[in-house]
């Protein structure tokens, strides 16, 4: 049996991994709940959100505020993108078969990650940390780099800043009842189209924040798309498409069983993730704290 | 007619190595073997409805067992052919129990996640799959005997790619033969009927949930047949047989060549591996390619082509009669 501080030192490891799963997932999550659209494609937005903050980073140089510069940049520029996408062509796709809008997503998938590919090559590309988290502290005997701290902070303050836009501003709640009956939303007066597009854009801004901000950590590489959305798939299932607070417990027992269970069963933690989805699908379909579709 | 013209295919696909090319044998061999993968997946997706995003797992579970058995235990390929389905099938039946109680989008997304389970397996069991590197060198079937044919007769000399070749095709003309059978079936039709309107199915007392099991398992048997080929095929089975990228690229082929019609997804394998033979040949970028003729296969032709051919065919033919 590991010791406390290192077992600490684990779960802090599995947190960050959660909140970065939880940024991307939430989007993914979003879209489900309001297009009714399982979107293979978000993951090439996260991979676009991680190359395009280096690719701002390089022309910015290094500085104090660059990185938060390039983060947000990149994330805006891939939020433009999907507007640009869903508004010219994925509109044509509603109301067509699942089968169809699913692999349309997955069309993009193959046509943005070889964009990537002629755009940026296939070396492997890194962002350095941002100026002022580049150090370490140390909790509980456990040392945990500053920029991790951040993250694991940052998360619950989108959740937070997240979870207000959708509860208590009007927006949010147009978005809630285009989840719920999207014809009488539009018999009400409001534009369901526009708003469609809003709510694609605001997924892919957060799938391509979550990948600038996961940049100073890993590797920028091609194949980082299909990875993360498995990952991410994952976590919306158990948690319970659509549902927002399901998608962050979600990403927390993804975390915590990855980081775990690496320490405990090393050869089968990507196996003991599948099998804890497939056990919630069997159990529950509409996942953890998810409402069973009509 | 209709009933003609796939044994002059077949017969033509005979002589595919009497042209004396490596290269035509390599991309019919490769070709028979998708034709097999993608027609049992029509079997779901086509004739029944069901969106299988898991495909690939059957696939890869029969490419292990016929590859495990040949090279590290040495059971001939007669026997080791067959186990494939048996056990690619036996999977299908134990997943797809749980797979047929859901409906639409979790179904598709619970095929997803026993897929990923089998990879995840095949990925780390290191002892029986090889793991991440896969099972290289898996060996061909014993054709010593048709060498000794050969030696009489030298007409019937070929190489052992070749001969394997033409046991492929032997085998999925089997297959397939058998496939529709089963769709013509009593049982074909009524996955059909199901497919229309399960709700009726239900009322005039079909059990839907157990035919949409036994056609998740035939589905995957075959499935299982076509990845046991394809190991030996591809001298080799690895993991990444069993990725969810497997399983749309199967759905692809599937949509590509028409999914309403029994042959469509041949003639889908047939013409996307065809393009990416002959694309790769100019550029690295075939997924952007594939990509793009996907996107434009959804908006103009979703009938595929088969439907494209089947609609032109209809509306030429309907021409002179209405004048």
């Amino acid at each position: 049996m590991p010791d406390l501080s290192f077992a600490f030192a684990q779960s802090l490891s599995g947190l960050t991994a959660a909140m970065f799963l939880f940024l991307i997932a939430s989007g993914l999550s979003l879209i489900f709940g309001v297009l009714r659209v399982l979107n293979f494609a978000h993951g090439t937005f996260y991979m676009l959100g991680a190359y395009s903050a280096y690719q701002i980073v390089q022309w910015l140089g290094t500085g104090p505020i660059t990185f938060w510069i390039a983060a947000l940049g990149a994330a805006t520029g891939v939020a433009l993108l999907g507007g640009i996408v869903e508004r010219f062509l994925f509109q044509r796709l509603y109301g067509k078969e699942e089968l169809y809008q699913l692999l349309f997503t997955y069309a993009l998938v193959l046509i943005l990650s070889d964009v990537a590919k002629i755009i940026w090559g296939t070396q492997q590309k890194s962002v350095s940390r941002p100026a002022g988290l580049t150090g370490a502290v140390s909790v509980f005997g456990a040392t945990i780099p500053d920029y991790n701290l951040f993250i694991i902070l940052l998360g619950p303050a989108i959740a937070l800043g997240f979870w207000y836009v959708l509860q208590r501003m009007r927006v949010g709640r147009f978005i809630r009842a285009a989840a719920l009956d999207r014809e009488t939303l539009g018999a009400l007066g409001v534009n369901v189209r526009a708003l469609y597009t809003g709510v694609f854009m605001l997924a892919s801004f957060l799938g391509g924040l979550g990948g600038a901000l996961i940049s100073p950590m890993r590797a920028i590489v091609p194949g980082m798309d299909t990875e993360v959305i498995v990952e991410a798939f994952v976590v919306v299932v158990i948690g319970g498409l659509g549902s927002f607070w399901g998608t962050f417990l979600g990403a927390l027992i993804y975390g915590q069983v990855l980081s775990f269970g690496i320490l405990f069963f090393p050869r089968f933690s990507i196996f003991s993730i599948f099998a804890l989805m497939a056990a919630v699908l069997i159990i529950r379909p509409w996942g953890l704290l998810g409402r069973p579709l009509k | 007619m209709t009933a003609r013209w796939p044994v002059l295919v077949l017969i033509a696909a005979f002589f595919v190595p009497a042209l004396g090319s490596r290269y035509y044998t390599f991309l019919a061999n490769d070709v028979v073997i998708w034709a097999l993968f993608a027609t049992s997946l029509n079997l779901l997706v086509g004739y029944t409805g069901l969106v299988s995003f898991g495909h690939a797992a059957y696939f890869g579970i029969g490419a292990y067992t016929t590859g495990f058995l040949m090279k590290k235990i040495g059971v001939p390929f007669l026997l080791a052919f067959p186990a494939a389905g048996l056990l690619a099938g036996l999977f299908a039946l134990v997943f797809g129990f749980f797979c047929v109680r859901l409906t639409r989008i979790y179904f598709a997304m619970l095929t997803l996640a026993f897929a990923q389970i089998v990879w995840a397996i095949c990925f780390k069991w290191n002892e029986v799959t090889g793991g991440e590197q896969g099972m290289p060198e898996i060996p061909y079937p014993d054709f010593a005997w048709l060498e000794r044919v050969a030696a009489v007769v030298p007409s019937l000399g070929y190489r052992t790619s070749e001969y394997f070749y033409f046991l492929t095709l032997l085998m999925v003309a089997i297959c397939l033969w058998l496939l529709r059978r089963i769709v013509g079936s009593p049982f074909g039709r009524m996955l059909t009927t199901i497919r229309e309107n399960p709700e009726r199915a239900e009322f005039i007392g079909v059990n839907v949930r157990r035919y949409e099991l036994g056609a998740f398992v035939i589905a995957g048997a075959f499935a299982g047949l076509a990845g046991g080929l394809f190991g030996i095929f591809n001298r080799g089975v690895f993991p990444d047989f069993a990725y969810w990228t497997k399983s749309s690229e199967v759905l692809i082929m599937t949509l590509l060549g028409g999914m309403g019609t029994f042959f469509g997804p041949a003639l889908g394998a047939l013409v996307l591996l065809w393009l990416n033979q002959q694309i790769v040949s100019y550029t690295q970028y075939w997924p952007l390619i594939l990509g793009t003729i996907l996107v434009v296969l959804l908006f103009v032709f979703p009938g595929g082509i088969a439907g494209a051919v089947l609609g032109l065919w209809r509306r030429l033919s309907r021409r002179p009669a209405s004048a």
